[in-house]
């Protein structure tokens, strides 16, 4: 009964880290179902938008370093501290810069290449991202508060305990999260489904060319899938760097996103939420059950090795649209 | 005499099917050969050694072993550092457990060993593509290194969990090991790239070569002309991490000495070779090189220009770095998809002409 008990808690995890995957897979599936690209950036993205946000809370001068090496200044701080507010605001505006700046020094030069170019394309662009966000606000790790409660929920913990005599320890970021994300899940597909931009993204992702013929700005279209893409990056930077500070392996936890993807199906928002809710769960059990035995960390591959084995089954995953291929 | 063919009169089939046409190419490939192998080594000092040539020639290898897999059967990995990892594992075992056999066997078996592990990683390229077979070698890359960093039984339980090449010798000369010469290390390196380069050039302009390119083309097509996806894709798998297995076993054994799985077998480890392949030129040989070259050249000249010339400090130029490699990335894949491999060809071109272009 313990052991089930334990499990269980385990299991509710599992769902939460799945949650914040969710977040992150759900920017890769906009900009994969409107443009066709395959952005392996977005984790960088939502890296990059970490740091920034913690930058101009802390009144980081930006590229200090840098300055500092070429003219032997000393800058570091402008000395004030901005609201979080504000300072959310204020990255959201840096992500919309950069999404124009990515469509129109790389994505407009590359339209009409085959999707693996464009994917290599957004490796580079990673990289790129990664360096600027470390020379721009420094590589030291950071910590992130933006007034999000962390720590264990005692009420859920005396609640369980009331119930079943064994109290969950359930971290209240992770449920602040997976309230976000269902928001943020509901005004996407409020937004794709009920608005006019809505409507445009959607038809340039069924059909680009149709699209245009219609009147519609493709550069528009990408640049706000592309901004759209960037918030989701930031609003999951802020997750993530609140529950583990912002460093280089947030771009990495990022990468859990592709399994996730591919379980889900690329072209899915739904899928995006289920992959993410199974990864989680899934990786969290097997770590449980299976890890002790293997010398544990499997959560390493975990993902990877599901979504291998069940594309070899299933190639178009859960919801994904069923791939047909035409000589 | 001209840089061209007018002149030079082919007798045979054989010589007509040459890699090198022209005479001058040929004249110029010996004499890199003749340099590369008399030269070289009497004149080649530690820095140069560890900087440049010895990087340079492994991981030439390593980029022909992902050229073929990737530019010339059209099958994306991302995997490469985890199959490096198995080859640097898998010498490091046979070298401890049978220590009296050349090295230069082990390392061709662990190249055979990589191979093995390749295929296996590659069956679910029967099944998928594109960038979900990317994504799919992702698996390979995180589950190997996993797999070396939790069961001591690789590393031979030791407590540091590194794994440290023993010294051994070829023809007396130490080549791995704290004793080992550069001028020994590099004449190895040497040879394996040797080889490499030409089984290399030898399959892919072959039946193998051939049915690679028919399925990089179009998988379907290809079926339907009567190329079995099956073998083509798996002999593409099996041959590719055959050379980055040699790669990573030349990696571990001779240049590093000592290595740590998850920092010298990293996922960066995939990028960076997939990289040498992409500004390089996808499907060349001769762009395998030229990637390598270019990309293990790169930092040195930039740490010495920003640090050495500018005095900045070196952590920032590591993130300048980043930001030239992945910028030039992009670069090359909107200028020049077909990376330094189809400048070189056009420089030859240009030369053919030259000096009556009209």
């Amino acid at each position: 009964m313990d052991q089930l008990l334990y499990a269980s808690e385990v299991f509710i995890n599992g769902l939460m880290t799945g949650v914040m995957y969710s977040l992150v897979a759900l920017g890769f599936v906009l900009i994969y179902k409107a443009s066709g690209v395959f952005n392996y950036a977005q984790g960088v993205m939502a890296l990059f938008a970490a740091l920034t946000l913690v930058g101009i809370m802390n009144g980081q001068v930006p590229f200090a370093h840098l300055i500092n090496a070429m003219f032997g200044t000393h800058l570091d701080k402008f000395g004030w501290t901005v609201p979080a507010v504000l300072a959310i605001v204020l990255t959201a505006g840096v992500m919309v810069l950069l999404a124009i700046l990515i469509e129109k020094l790389v994505l407009k030069h590359l339209v009409g290449q085959e999707p693996i170019i464009l994917f290599m394309a957004t490796i580079g662009l990673a990289y790129f991202l990664e360096g600027l966000g470390d020379v721009m606000w420094g590589a030291d790790i950071k910590t992130l508060d933006v007034g999000l409660p962390q720590g264990i929920s005692d009420t859920v913990e005396q609640l369980t305990d009331s119930w079943f005599g064994y109290g969950f320890f359930i971290d209240r970021l992770d449920i602040w999260a997976t309230i976000i994300a269902a928001l943020l899940v509901t005004a996407l597909v409020a937004f794709a489904q009920y608005t006019k931009q809505g409507r445009a993204m959607r038809a340039v992702a069924d059909d680009h060319q149709a699209a245009l013929s219609v009147g519609i700005s493709l550069q528009f279209i990408w640049i706000m899938v592309w901004s759209i893409a960037g918030f989701v990056a930031l609003v999951a930077g802020i997750m993530w760097g609140t529950k583990s500070g912002v460093q280089f392996s947030l771009s990495l936890i990022a990468l859990k996103a592709l399994p996730v993807l591919m379980l889900g199906g690329f072209t899915s928002i739904p899928g995006a939420i289920v992959g993410g809710l199974i990864i989680g769960v899934g990786e969290k059990m097997f770590e449980f059950w299976i890890g002790p035995m293997v010398g544990g960390a499997t959560e390493n591959w975990f993902a990877y090795v599901l979504a291998l084995i069940f594309l070899v089954f299933r190639p178009q995953g859960l919801f994904g649209e069923r791939i047909i291929e035409r000589v | 005499m001209f840089y061209r063919e007018a002149g030079d009169f082919k007798t045979s089939y054989r010589d007509d099917g040459q890699t090198f046409p022209i005479a001058l190419d040929r004249w110029g490939y010996y004499a890199i050969v003749a340099v590369a192998a008399l030269v070289v080594p009497f004149v080649i000092n530690d820095y140069w050694a560890s900087a440049i040539l010895l990087p340079f020639l492994i991981y030439a290898i390593a980029s022909i072993g992902l050229n073929i897999l990737v530019g010339y059967a059209g099958q994306v990995s991302l995997g490469t550092g985890g199959f490096m990892a198995v080859g640097a594992y898998s010498v490091y075992k046979l070298m401890t457990a049978f220590p009296e056999i050349s090295i230069i066997a082990h390392i061709l078996l662990a190249g055979g060993m990589t191979a093995l592990v390749g295929m296996a990683f590659g069956l679910p390229s029967l099944r998928i593509k594109g960038f979900y077979l990317a994504v799919a070698t992702l698996a390979a890359q995180f589950f190997l290194v996993w797999l070396f960093n939790k069961v001591p039984w690789f590393y031979n339980n030791s407590a540091s969990g590194q794994i440290n090449a023993p010294e051994r010798t070829v023809l007396g000369w130490a080549v791995t090991g704290p004793a080992a010469t550069p001028a020994a290390k590099y004449l190895v390196c040497l040879a394996f790239v040797v080889f490499a380069a030409w089984i290399a050039r030898n399959l892919t302009r072959g039946m193998f070569g051939r049915k690679w390119m028919a399925i990089r083309d179009m998988d379907i097509a290809a079926e339907i002309i009567g190329v079995n996806p099956l073998t083509a894709k798996l002999s593409a798998f099996g041959v590719s991490s055959f050379f980055v297995g040699i790669a990573g076993a030349l990696l571990f054994a001779v240049y590093l000495g000592a290595a740590e799985v998850t920092e010298a077998f990293g996922i960066n480890k995939s990028f960076l070779v997939l990289f040498m392949v992409i500004i390089g030129g996808l499907g060349s040989i001769f762009g395998s090189f030229a990637g390598a070259a270019f990309l293990v050249v790169l930092p040195v000249f930039l740490k010495n220009l920003l640090v050495g010339t500018f005095g900045w400090p070196t952590d920032l130029a590591a993130h300048f770095e980043l930001m030239i490699v992945g910028a030039l990335i992009i670069f090359f894949l909107i200028v020049e998809p077909h990376g330094l491999a189809r400048l070189w060809r056009l420089v030859k071109e240009k030369l053919r002409l030259w000096p009556f272009p009209h």
